[in-house]
């Protein structure tokens, strides 16, 4: 495949860019706005919340992030139940006519790790409800396929607990659901560093969603940066086919006519 | 009439509101938001025409950063 028409389908939505980033975490929305254009990505994460009623004249990431030049995708961080998650992206999809929705029912906030009896739950009910769901999962291929078999639009399984930046944690698992799956994957979460974003998109990922690996960088706009770079990279380097691992060295130079 | 918003009581507010006088009187942009009366939402277009009912609880939410 020519790398410069290798596109990202989501759910019939066209995508050059593999990257996702969040727009938590930032200092300012205009540190977020800069980031993102750094970035090269396409689609944000966002949050859903109260309106500040004591301070309406806050500023609004709407105004630093225009939602009609990047699709936004509501995440339903915070629900720890499928009603919950169902109740938040109903009012987003009110808020901003959006059917593409990031769904993340957690557990345990010491490790955030996804509920997945909930997540199945939550799923079954928005995809009734017309909604296209890209699902935060655990790296578990069982789960990942049943959460496919359900109709969601991208399997997102976590690299590594939400904001660890630990990286790639199971390589094998992670492989195991690219394989078995015919919808985009996309790692989420627990990317650190550009290598990590690398590693998941060479392991065959159709992309990655990352927030707290920029935001939380010394310079977020760098490394927003270096990880459109990463996942480029990354990309090529899974087109391109590596090489076969061998146990033994295998000279470059030829070694007959050595004079 | 009482009208319980985003978990905070309004005690004093006028009869017969419509949502959108509320979010008026609120001075909330209503391009950006969404809104839960009683855990129904209120569809933009029913903006003007839901009258707000003393001891109604609404939700009004936006959009902000996020992972």
């Amino acid at each position: 495949m020519a790398a410069d028409t290798d596109k990202l389908v989501i759910a019939g939505r066209e995508f050059s860019s593999r990257l996702v980033i969040g727009t938590g975490k930032y200092e300012t929305y205009q540190q977020n706005a800069d980031a993102l254009a750094a970035s090269g990505a396409e689609i944000v994460t966002v949050a859903v919340r109260r309106v500040n009623l004591t301070n309406p004249d806050e500023p609004l990431l709407v105004d630093f992030i225009d939602p009609k030049k990047t699709v936004y995708l509501p995440n339903t961080a915070g629900c720890f139940t499928g009603e919950d998650a169902v109740r938040t992206l109903r009012l987003a999809r009110e808020a901003g006519g959006w059917d593409l929705v990031k769904l993340e029912v957690l557990s345990d906030p010491k490790h955030l790790y996804p509920d997945m009896e909930e997540t199945m739950r939550a799923a079954k009910l928005l995809i009734a409800d017309g909604f296209e769901v890209m699902v935060y999962c655990s790296d578990d291929p069982v789960f990942a396929r049943k959460l496919e078999d359900l109709g969601c639009a991208a399997i997102m399984p976590l690299g590594a607990p939400i904001g660890s930046g630990l990286g790639i944690q199971n390589q094998v698992n992670i492989r195991l659901i690219v394989e078995q799956t015919t919808v985009p994957v996309i790692v989420d979460a627990g990317v650190g560093t550009a290598s990590d974003a690398a590693i998941a998109m060479e392991l065959g990922c159709d992309g990655v969603l990352m927030n707290t690996a920029i935001a939380e960088a010394k310079d977020p706009i760098l490394m927003a940066k270096a990880m459109k770079h990463a996942v480029k990279a990354g990309r090529h380097a899974y087109l391109a086919g590596r090489m076969p691992r061998k146990k033994y060295a295998d000279p470059s130079s030829p070694l007959a006519g050595l004079i | 009439m009482k009208l319980i918003i985003n978990g905070e009581t309004y005690a004093e507010l006028k009869a017969d509101m419509s949502v959108l006088d509320l979010l008026t009187y609120l001075n909330l942009p209503k391009a950006k938001i969404a809104v839960e009366c009683n855990k129904e939402i209120v569809p933009k277009s029913g903006y003007k025409t839901v009258l707000l009912q003393d001891g109604d609880v609404l939700e009004i939410i936006t959009f902000i950063g996020g992972g």
